[in-house]
């Protein structure tokens, strides 16, 4: 048994799991922030992005000392791999979440009203696949990683729904461009942290079962 | 670097190797309890395992090298390319020369200069002619990679004055220079340091262009490094033989996810 490895696979595990709790915070706090309209909250995103990218430079390194000192195999060798990946998909989700507040903050300069999206719903969705695509991930469980990839299109039907609507209200008066167009990067942004969220759930599935399904490779 | 065999320059030899239900003996012990498995030709396999798994015994029934140790036996098939070298009538000189077979530690002839360590086993077989000699010298030399450090000096310096890198690349090319089909390799870079490793494993890689190599590592790096085919051995059994990425990356059976993952026992 290598217990030196094995301490630093649970140590990594241990950072990438903080790291994803950090990620889901700043979704939180991305939500929160476009609700409430509140600076605060925009502050908040800002300093759990940097605690992010901390996290994130320090799984990298872990990840290579394993590389390089272990040469780990088979299993360890794909959770490693897992890891960066995943790390990658996180520190993108905290960008997204600025994104997300930047608009905010944009908007708060200009205030025009609301705007017809049901913005909070999606970002709980996103936030609830980033949270079970790391349920996922501490438990090895591939089935619950499925779950999370049928969930993505749930995703994608609201953004589009937000892009029908947003591009009606463009058209009915030129006041309502500029946050409408704010609305539909906010329902990007979420979209695309539910593909990282996707991302995760597949890395698990390769982790987990040892093979690749991303781009239907499965099926190829 | 030509690392064609001369038996490569005219029709291609195809030499697969086919192992049926090889049980090796040392007196009553039995330390293969039956293996099949069938080597593509062409290409490095690499047999892995703990110690005293058997991949040094296996391997060493592939060229009825089992049978020299005292009580030793051995049961089964083993059919490399058209011959089955435990048929009657099957030479054990005739299988060792088309199943060349390099050690663990470097074991040139310590007297003899470098030119004869690698003309050794032709002049064995009668060949005296001096220019034919030289060819084989020069194009075994070639094929070890060594030709250019020792061109020079061959014929005066003995094979032990060499370093332990090159001393194993004169084995390399003593084995190369009787035109075998087979190369099997027991631990070939194990006493080496890493830069002589990775000139043989440079080497190996080449020669599978022309050769079937079967080679026993302890170091899985190394395995996954040179080798298109991997066989797990335990205690005697082939538990798994699969493409060496598979192996490596995503093996089928437990008992080799453990053992490669170091959570053996």
């Amino acid at each position: 048994m290598r217990t030196r490895f094995q301490e630093g696979l649970d140590e990594l595990k241990d950072k990438l799991l903080r790291m994803g709790g950090l990620a889901e915070r700043s979704v939180e706090q991305a939500i929160a922030a476009y609700r409430q309209h509140d600076a605060k909250f925009c502050e908040d995103v800002f300093q759990t992005e940097h605690a992010i990218n901390v996290a994130e430079r320090e799984i990298d390194e872990l990840a290579l000392d394993l590389l390089a000192m272990q040469q780990p195999m088979a299993s360890d060798l794909r959770f490693i791999l897992a890891v960066i990946k995943i790390n990658g998909d996180l520190e993108r989700v905290g960008d997204q979440a600025v994104n997300i507040v930047q608009r905010v903050l944009d908007e708060l300069e200009s205030p025009v009203g609301e705007m017809p999206a049901d913005i909070p719903r999606m970002g709980t969705l996103a936030a609830g696949m980033i949270r079970e695509a790391l349920e996922a991930f501490i438990h090895a469980d591939a089935d619950l990683a499925q779950r999370v990839l049928l969930r993505d299109n749930d995703v994608d039907r609201m953004k589009r729904e937000v892009e029908l609507a947003m591009v009606r209200q463009m058209q009915r008066a030129p006041e309502y461009i500029q946050p409408a167009l704010d609305t539909l990067l906010i329902a990007r942004n979420l979209e695309r942290m539910a593909d990282h969220a996707t991302n995760i759930a597949e890395d698990v599935i390769f982790w987990v079962r040892g093979f690749d399904i991303r781009h239907h490779a499965a099926e190829e | 670097m030509d690392c064609r065999p001369r038996h490569a320059e005219g029709s291609r030899v195809k030499t697969e190797i086919h192992v049926r239900d090889l049980k090796a003996y040392f007196g009553t012990l039995e330390a293969l309890h039956g293996i099949n498995m069938d080597i593509d030709h062409g290409g490095v396999t690499a047999i892995i395992g703990p110690s005293g798994c058997g991949k040094s015994t296996f391997v060493r029934c592939l060229n009825r090298m089992h049978e020299t140790i005292p009580g030793a036996t051995v049961k089964g098939n083993v059919r490399v390319g058209d011959i089955d070298i435990y048929g009657n009538g099957t030479p054990a000189v005739e299988v060792r020369r088309r199943i060349g077979m390099v050690f663990q530690k470097p074991n040139p002839f310590p007297t003899m200069s470098i030119y004869d360590n690698v003309a050794a086993g032709l002049k064995l077989n009668g060949v005296r002619n001096r220019k034919r000699l030289d060819e084989v010298v020069e194009r075994s030399l070639k094929m070890a990679a060594l030709w250019d450090e020792v061109k020079d000096v061959m014929k005066k310096k003995s094979g032990a004055s060499l370093s332990g890198g090159q001393q194993q690349r004169v084995c390399i090319a003593r084995a190369l220079a009787v035109e075998p089909e087979v190369i099997l390799m027991d631990e070939p870079a194990s006493a080496l340091d890493p830069i002589s490793t990775s000139k043989i494993e440079e080497l190996i890689y080449q020669l599978k262009e022309n050769y079937t190599v079967v080679i026993v590592t302890h170091n899985m790096q190394q395995a996954a490094r040179v080798s298109s085919y991997t066989g797990f051995f335990l205690l005697g059994d082939l538990v798994e033989f699969d493409k060496t990425e598979k192996i490596f990356t995503n093996p089928s059976d437990k008992r080799t996810e453990d053992y490669i993952t170091g959570r053996f026992g």
